[in-house]
């Protein structure tokens, strides 16, 4: 197996979940293209372990999914709030701070 | 080796595609669960990567954990539950051209620099053990850190969701 077959599965999987965030406009789908970005850094990082036989990149990588369950559980109830108070996520629509 | 490298495509098609209907489809609950799809395929990769600690980690977290929050919260915003045509936004057209130039940079740099180098074939699996003694051994500071950030994370959420 090569190294590059590993990294070019976690850069395309990084340019879609780019794609998700810039295009996507309700807030849910959003972090699900966060999610995405955050798999791909995964799959670099154990990569990277592999290549160097170290296991530095494990305990990254489940920091990261650590810090991503904190992600969404705080990302979730911030939409919980939005939709609470203005009766919609779509993240177009919130423009109070626009001058 | 060989075998590795039919799952390692397989996986990898599947996951790809999953991923290209999480961000198109219309449909909230189906993009969810294309999500599953990617996520099982990241804890697959992880076990021809040699790291089975994570992979069952990314198992019982993002399939157990997230997803069913991502479904919760899918549900407690929206009244109906099914395609709908207003979840992209105007300029979704920008985001092709932007992704497309990330990923031809991405992989020109990853050409020039690894080129054909291949992993080692021997690579043995690394066991819960090391995993630990890596975490609990110069990675305490964050360890730490990390559990306070959860406990912030829990209780924010909390705050935020509940109702006055």
């Amino acid at each position: 197996m090569y190294v590059n077959q590993f990294l070019f599965l976690a850069s395309v999987l990084f340019c879609i979940g780019v794609y998700g965030v810039i295009a996507r406009k309700n807030a849910v789908l959003i972090l699900m293209s966060i999610e995405l970005i955050l798999n791909s850094v995964n799959i670099n990082l154990l990569t990277f372990a592999l290549r160097n036989g170290s296991t530095d990149g494990h305990t990254f990588a489940l920091y990261i999914i650590a810090v991503a369950a904190a992600e969404v559980g705080v990302g979730l109830g911030l939409v919980l709030l939005v939709y609470r108070n203005k009766k919609t996520i779509s993240v177009d629509d919130l423009s109070e701070m626009r001058g | 080796m060989i075998a590795q490298n039919i799952g390692f495509w397989i996986i990898a098609v599947l996951m790809i595609v999953a991923a290209l209907r999480v961000v198109t489809t219309n449909n909230v609950v189906h993009a969810a669960l294309w999500l599953v799809v990617v996520l099982a395929g990241a804890a697959g990769q992880y076990i021809l990567l040699a790291a089975e600690f994570v992979a069952i980690t990314q198992v019982l977290v993002y399939i157990g954990a997230v997803m069913v929050l991502f479904l919760f919260g899918t549900m407690l915003t929206r009244a109906r539950i099914g395609a709908e045509s207003d979840l992209n936004n105007s300029y979704k057209k920008l985001g092709i051209p932007v992704g497309l130039i990330m990923l031809v940079a991405m992989g020109l740099a990853l050409t020039r620099s690894f080129g054909a180098e291949k992993l080692p074939d021997s690579a043995k699996v690394v066991s819960t053990q090391e995993v630990s003694d890596q975490i609990f051994g110069p990675y305490l500071l964050p360890f730490w850190a990390l559990s306070f950030v959860l406990l912030a994370a829990v209780i924010g959420a909390i705050v935020l969701a509940r109702k006055d």
